[in-house]
């Protein structure tokens, strides 16, 4: 066994037994030649694998600050109530275990859970009664799941549209032939393409890096971990067009040489599997996958998918590949790009799910079509997934250069309070700033869009996202492991009432350490909307806090301190 | 090998080109503070206690290669700043009972925390239980004191190439494990080998717990020949008027008021310009006069603490926490990461001393009630200054309350820093 099949070898005790029995552990750890411990350590860093047996079915449901605000502290309880079971405890349960998960990519239809890896919807005390119910009843998963289709609500006029648009397999790949690689690279590079999984960098400048590099060997990978909250858009691409996602890594294949690609799909999105892997076949058939794609000599290119197994971080593109190589998902070090040093030390590409797509279009459409839509910088559409207080969640592809308010009313806001915009290591946004424009001049969005409206504790938010950052973490730099944590401490300080303007100003000053000091882009904008927040909306923050005074006492929650001896002694 | 010049902090320095930075400062004459570097060929940049600015931007100076032209900051405010206050993540997020350390003195965590001149870590003590694990056949890990460096996955392996540390679990509940399989194929010099390259007390050998018996450790030396000697007050400052001082233990072993005492001569000096109001050292239980200064040892472990602590605060202008816990909740605080519940049932319920339901929990109205966990007093008052030392020395203590008392300069030299 190779250690890069790992993750898979892992899946397999997990799926056929529902957990990883310490002989297996001991097994897998001979055959490749490390340390029993080398093993565990790489099961207990991704959530869905597990080292106690588990129940037939196992019940992820998703803890997003969306799944809380819909009611998910009713649902946790009724999956308790229907099947006797403690979340997050291996209960010895022969028939249900139940865990808490951070977001499936379901957010227009929360409260929303998976089981085993089956997506289950707009939950509520009712349904988990049936569905508990029917799986005791051993009805079959497959017919009494809910579709995890998002609606796709807005597309601009059929001129300004680029994703979701009509698409005819191979479209794009009949244009390569033409061409050279160094003339398609010039292409995207006309196109001001940009990064889509957030971090915006230029994707005909990524390439170009790969295509320079004296690497033996080159290696493509499609990211589509997607697991920033509130984000679902890639999630569309990947079922309603995976074939032009693939084609767009064929494209960069066909610019950079590489001959080995890889899409690494996030375990949420299981369901997606069979879908893609038939596409992938259908490639193959068409000739436009394996050897001489398209009749171009010697143009060879291979595709696999590696699933994920729950770790928010592996998005990072540098915690991925350390993942695909089958280790613990901690990021490598910032000093090489995966272009210099990426999957087993190959030039590597890691480019976002609609990234490939785009890329794809360019190809097909040109560039003067695109050059026509979105702003001065920021050129061509944009995909985002919307949710929240809004009457119309789901898929919105926007022009560039769409204004909030424009955004709001599309998506029937039910006044808009407080706007997270690219999840929780984005940025949120008051009322007094609606008339931004999504762009890459003023507001760049990764895809997220969550809508909250007046009735929204915006502690609550905060909290469930510090949550989320202190349990994502992947735990191996100070600053990040500890500084979120202590965060979190904070956070809880100020919702019980004993915080002054001093802890405010002590969180802008602890952020600042802790985004200076991080090692990856997760701790490096973790406090980001915390400390947005308490600048956006002072009031608010105002009234949770005390001002600071010539008093000498410090706020004491006394009824908390001897809480504990009261129960203790009444308990005699 | 090619020469290059580079600056750090405005200064030129140069050295080999692509030599790593911590070793290329070292060259010339600039000490940047790492806890995980150890090989610069591997870097690991996980403790980012090294933290620099490369062209304005912060990465691990670790993890960087000096080439020509570089513009490197490694002591500016901010710089300096952040890698303490990266040193007192790792004390709060642990459970660093120096005291009671088998490394204490021979740490280079400690040492850094006296190197960065930390009194009291401005973050909360978050007091996770982490268990220590004995199992193995050598080594004993303290996870209460792992600070994740990974200096020993890198370092220790077995001879047929195994690993034998590694992490468990992600985010805050990341831990580092020993393979016990492994473990037993070390030799005992690797064994120590793994003990001394942990800049921390976490790896432990069975029967090699102290590094160095107490009395002989670099700290324990001070300045060579030297004692922290109590200084002499000037007598020129106008003040006929002796200062008044109070002094209380809380939650603390006394140990400190013993410290205190023990200036030997030097209290005839001390009573000359001080006035003891309410202290165990008078025995006057309530102030009878509003007083300049508050010696407070000991954290706040219960409604007494608590109600001492406020009327100190309320007689005393400036209030002063001696002691680490005093400081943070020190040795009485290694219960806060234990239910009450669990530790009062093993006081009074389950100690061998105690008969099967002959003993019960005290409760009375008139006994003070115990809080869920020890707290540090400047979480319950303000506090104006913080001496560090398990208990500091006597003169230490003494000289730092003349300073502040008479506003004199005093410089705390480099080994009168302790925290045990
Ligand atoms: C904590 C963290 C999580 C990330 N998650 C994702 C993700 O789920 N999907 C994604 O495409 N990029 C994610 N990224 C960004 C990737 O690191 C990387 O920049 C991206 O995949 C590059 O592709 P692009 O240039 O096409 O955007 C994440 C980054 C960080 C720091
Ligand atoms: S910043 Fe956070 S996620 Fe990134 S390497 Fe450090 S601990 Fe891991
Ligand atoms: S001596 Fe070092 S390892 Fe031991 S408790 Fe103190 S700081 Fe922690
Ligand atoms: S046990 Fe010691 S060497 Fe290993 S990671 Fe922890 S602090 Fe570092």
């Amino acid at each position: 066994m190779n250690r890069t099949n790992l993750l898979n070898e892992l899946w397999e005790y997990q799926n056929k037994h529902g957990y990883i029995s310490k002989r297996a552990i001991t097994q897998i750890a001979k055959s490749l030649k490390v340390s029993i411990l080398d093993i565990e350590g790489v099961i207990s860093f991704y959530h869905f694998f597990h080292q106690k047996p588990t129940g037939k079915f196992i019940i992820y449901l998703n803890n997003s600050i969306i799944s809380e605000f819909k009611g998910f502290q009713y649902i946790k309880a009724a999956f308790e109530k229907e099947t006797g079971c403690t979340f997050n405890e291996y209960d010895e349960n022969p028939l249900f275990s139940l865990f808490e998960t951070s977001c499936i990519g379901l957010s227009d239809q929360e409260p929303a859970a998976l089981i085993n890896f089956y997506p289950f919807t707009n939950l509520t005390v009712k349904k988990v009664k049936t569905i508990i119910k029917q799986l005791k009843e051993d009805e079959k998963l497959a017919t009494i799941s809910s579709s995890f289709i998002s609606k796709i609500q807005y597309t601009p006029s059929e001129e300004k549209t680029m994703l979701f648009r009509n698409y005819i397999e191979g479209n794009s790949l009949k244009k390569i032939r033409k061409y050279s690689a160094s003339e398609i690279l010039e292409n995207i590079s006309k196109s001001g393409l940009t990064g889509r999984g957030g971090a915006f960098f230029s994707t005909a400048q990524k390439w170009k890096y790969c295509k320079e590099s004296k690497s033996d060997k080159k290696i493509i990978i499609c990211n589509a971990d997607e697991g920033e909250p509130g984000t679902f858009k890639d999630k569309a691409l990947l079922n309603n067009y995976p074939g032009l996602i693939i084609e767009g890594m064929i494209i960069s294949a066909y610019v950079t040489g590489a001959k080995e690609g890889f899409i690494y799909l996030r375990a949420e999105y299981k369901y997606l599997l069979k879908k893609l892997e038939k596409t992938l076949e259908k490639f193959v058939d068409k000739g436009f996958l394996g050897d001489h794609i398209c009749g171009i000599p010697n143009f060879n290119f291979y595709i696999k998918i590696q699933l994920g197994a729950g770790a928010y971080i592996c998005g990072e593109e540098k915690a991925l590949i350390e993942s695909l190589e089958g280790k613990r998902g901690e990021p490598r070090l910032q000093k090489y790009f995966p272009t210099q040093n990426g999957y087993l030390g190959y030039s590597t590409i890691v480019n976002n799910v609609e990234t490939f797509a785009k890329a794809s279009r360019v190809i097909e459409l040109g560039t003067t079509y695109i050059s026509k839509i979105g702003t001065q910088k920021s050129k061509g559409t944009k995909l985002l997934s919307i949710s929240g207080d809004v009457a119309k969640p789901g898929i919105y592809e926007i022009e560039w250069g769409t204004t909030i308010r424009e955004l709001l009313k599309l998506c029937e806001a039910l006044s808009p309070y407080y706007i997270q915009i690219s999840g929780p290591s984005g940025e949120c946004i008051n009322s007094t700033e609606f008339d931004r424009k999504i762009c890459e001049e003023d507001i760049a969005c990764g895809g997220s869009i969550m809508i909250f409206n007046r009735s929204r504790d915006i502690l609550q938010i905060q909290k469930n996202f510090m949550n989320f950052f202190k349990i994502e973490s992947c735990g191996v730099c100070t600053p990040c492991r500890a500084g979120n944590q202590i965060l979190y401490e904070k956070i809880k300080k100020i919702e019980r009432g004993l915080s002054t303007e001093k802890d405010l100003e002590e969180i802008k000053q602890w952020a600042n350490i802790i985004k200076l000091s991080s090692r990856c882009g997760l701790g490096k904008t973790s406090p980001n909307s915390l400390v947005m927040a308490i600048d956006k909306f002072k009031d608010y923050f105002n009234l949770k806090t005390s001002p600071i005074t010539e008093n000498q006492y410090v706020e004491f929650d006394m009824e908390n301190a001897i809480q504990e001896y009261d129960d203790v002694i009444n308990n005699l | 090998m090619e020469r290059i010049s580079f600056t750090i902090d405005g200064r030129i320095c140069a050295s080999d080109k692509g030599l790593n930075l911590i070793e290329a400062a070292k060259q010339n004459g600039i000490f940047i503070p790492t806890l995980c570097h150890f090989k610069h060929q591997n870097p690991i940049g996980s403790c980012r206690i090294c933290t620099v600015k490369l062209n304005g931007k912060a990465i691990a100076g670790c993890t960087l290669n000096v080439q020509e032209g570089m513009n490197i900051e490694v002591n500016t405010p901010i710089l300096l700043d952040t890698r303490k206050a990266i040193l007192e993540m790792m004390f709060v997020e642990g459970n660093h009972f120096c005291p009671s350390c088998e490394k204490s003195g021979d740490c280079q965590m400690q040492n850094l925390g006296y190197e960065t001149g930390i009194r009291s870590a401005r973050f909360p003590h978050l007091f996770v239980e982490r268990f220590i694990d004995a199992k193995a056949k050598r080594i004993v890990i303290n996870k209460n004191r792992c600070i994740k460096c990974k200096r020993c996955f890198e370092e220790v392996t077995t001879n047929d190439g195994y690993k034998v540390f590694s992490f468990i679990n992600k985010g805050n509940k990341t831990i580092v494990s020993v393979d016990y399989e492994q473990e037993e194929k070390l030799t005992e010099s690797q064994a120590q080998y793994a003990m001394k390259i942990c800049p921390t007390g976490a790896i432990l050998v069975k029967g090699k717990s102290l590094s160095k018996p107490f009395g002989d450790r670099i700290f324990d030396q001070g300045i060579p020949g030297k004692t922290i000697p109590f200084l002499k007050t000037n007598k020129n400052n106008n003040s006929t008027q002796k200062k008044l001082v109070a002094t209380t233990s809380l939650a603390g072993c006394f140990g400190c008021h013993m410290s205190m005492l023990d200036i030997d001569l030097g209290l005839l000096d001390l009573i000359e310009l001080v006035e003891f109001n309410k202290s165990p050292f008078t025995d006057i239980k309530k102030f009878t006069k509003r007083c300049d200064i508050g010696i407070i040892e000991g954290g706040c472990s219960n409604t007494h603490n608590f109600e001492v602590l406020r009327a100190f605060r309320e007689n005393c202008d400036i209030l002063v926490s001696v002691g680490e816990c005093a400081i943070w909740g020190g040795l009485p605080a290694l219960r806060n990461t234990i239910s009450l519940e669990e530790c009062l049932n093993e006081a009074y319920k389950n100690s061998l001393s105690s008969e099967q339901d002959e003993t019960i929990i005290p409760n009375h109205e008139e006994i003070p009630k115990i809080f869920n966990k020890v707290y540090a007093n400047h979480e319950i008052v303000k506090i104006d200054y913080h001496i560090p030392g398990c208990p500091p020395n006597s003169n230490h203590i003494w000289n730092v309350v003349k300073n502040i008392l008479f506003e004199e300069e005093y410089a705390i030299p480099y080994p009168e820093f302790k925290y045990d």
